[in-house]
């Protein structure tokens, strides 16, 4: 069995990750020991919080350097979308750069943060194998990567077209919570450790 | 499209699923786990556990509940009920709850709502806010809708907001459990004074009630229990009912 690491820092909710690897019978690995993460098949980086302070917090542990160099399939989830761009709008924060991509907050014609399901489109990678175009998945967010062809390979829209998923060699990344998403999310986060 | 909200409410006392018909005369409905396991199956967008119980034992309890609940379903859910510290925050959220629900001790002292979200994260603080009409006037109350305060339910709403409250759950005291539709109204006046969402809750009766409070109320999701505990309406009836309304749902 592959094994599968979840990068550990000071952000949000892990607790439902590793329950959504448990319930398709992965034990991963919280860790934030750079050797054990470098020696994984798969790596999850989630996330939930504050770009700027989580970015403090990997740069303090050099997490930020290793980051970028891994070479196996490597999943950002939300803020760990986020933080793979090149920089956030919050906090002014400079970011991995994994993606030559700039987060920017969300126009205020709609209520910001994004709570709540909304729809996939243009899908594009192995991980959306058997995920229908216009799935429902589960966003909580103020921020969003905006689309670049090369990159994004899916696309949601609230209050303008946005990169939900973006791809660039081994890394992924969504911007939505696949274990929050229902039966689809478990589809993504299986398809991401199964054809990645 | 971002679609519109169904969430399921569970009261749990002591580990048990209950739903008070105006907060009084409880009536068991089931093992809370396996309702939230029913009613993701069925479509439910969020589920919400509001613990009523009192004991001393009443923390270890939740907490497991949310380990059971968390290992178990895969939506996102909230929690609420007595949480009034960051050290009960962070037990539930490191224990799988996405979001708390904080009401009394936000009114006792706004200040949490600035250390949680600054603690947390927005996103994961909610506000439940009891409101009941008192001379034309809404006015919140805390202690399960049982004390008047003196704040006026919209400039409390706008308040939390400022302070870092990711959604309001807003409650009407003179619609709960009458099934008479919920308050449209005044939910329609705080959405509008807020660019946080807000979730609608007390008076479903009908399929029709949750278009009012989706199209009149301007509400971004809606809450109820006893309607879908004993099964008056189902989820995905309810669903399909709203898409044929042109109200976005996920189905």
């Amino acid at each position: 069995m592959s094994k599968v690491v979840i990068i550990k820092y000071n952000a949000g909710n892990v607790q439902s990750v590793i329950y959504a690897l448990n319930r398709l019978g992965i034990e991963p690995l919280l860790t934030d020991i750079p050797e054990e993460i470098q020696r994984a098949d798969k790596v999850i980086f989630p996330g939930v919080g504050e770009a700027g302070t989580a970015m403090q917090y990997l740069a303090e542990r050099k997490l930020d350097k290793l980051i970028r160099e891994l070479t196996q399939p490597f999943l950002g989830i939300c803020l760990g979308l986020q933080l793979m761009c090149e920089h956030s709008e919050e906090g002014n924060t400079t970011c991995l750069g994994v993606f030559p991509l700039k987060v920017k907050k969300f126009p205020d014609q709609n209520k910001v943060p994004q709570i709540g399901w909304n729809t996939l489109y243009d899908l594009r990678s192995p991980i959306f194998k058997n995920v229908a175009e216009y799935s429902h998945v589960y966003f909580v967010h103020s921020y969003y990567a905006e689309c670049m062809d090369e990159f994004t390979i899916s696309k949601t829209t609230y209050s303008l077209e946005y990169s939900s998923s973006i791809k660039k060699n081994n890394f992924y990344a969504v911007q939505f919570h696949p274990e929050k998403s229902s039966d689809v999310g478990s589809r993504i986060i299986e398809n991401f450790l199964k054809y990645t | 499209m971002l679609t519109k909200r169904i969430i399921p409410c569970l009261d749990v006392k002591d580990g048990r699923t209950v739903k008070g018909i105006n907060f009084e005369n409880l009536r068991d409905a089931g093992d809370p786990v396996e309702l939230a396991a029913i009613y993701a199956k069925q479509g439910a967008d969020e589920l919400v556990f509001l613990d009523i119980s009192a004991t001393l034992e009443k923390r270890k309890t939740l907490a497991a509940l949310v380990r059971n609940v968390a290992r178990e379903i895969n939506i996102p859910f909230t929690v609420g009920g007595g949480i009034s510290t960051l050290e009960d925050v962070s037990v539930l959220l490191q224990s799988g709850a996405d979001k708390v629900s904080i009401n009394s001790a936000a009114v006792k002292t706004p200040s949490l709502i600035d250390e949680l979200a600054k603690q947390f994260g927005s996103q994961c603080i909610v506000v439940a806010i009891d409101t009941r009409m008192h001379n034309n006037e809404p006015i919140v109350h805390t202690h399960g809708g049982t004390r008047p305060t003196s704040l006026n339910t919209i400039e409390w709403a706008k308040e939390a907001q400022s302070r870092g409250a990711g959604e309001i759950l807003l409650t009407s005291m003179d619609h709960d459990g009458t099934k008479s539709g919920f308050a449209c109204s005044l939910t329609a006046t705080i959405s509008s004074s807020l660019h946080i969402p807000v979730i609608a809750s007390g008076g479903a009766g009908t399929m029709q009630h949750f278009a009012d409070v989706f199209t009149i109320g301007n509400a971004d999701a809606a809450l109820a229990a006893s309607i879908f505990h004993f099964k008056e309406i189902a989820i995905p009836e309810l669903k399909r009912f709203l898409q044929h309304h042109n109200i976005p749902v996920r189905l």
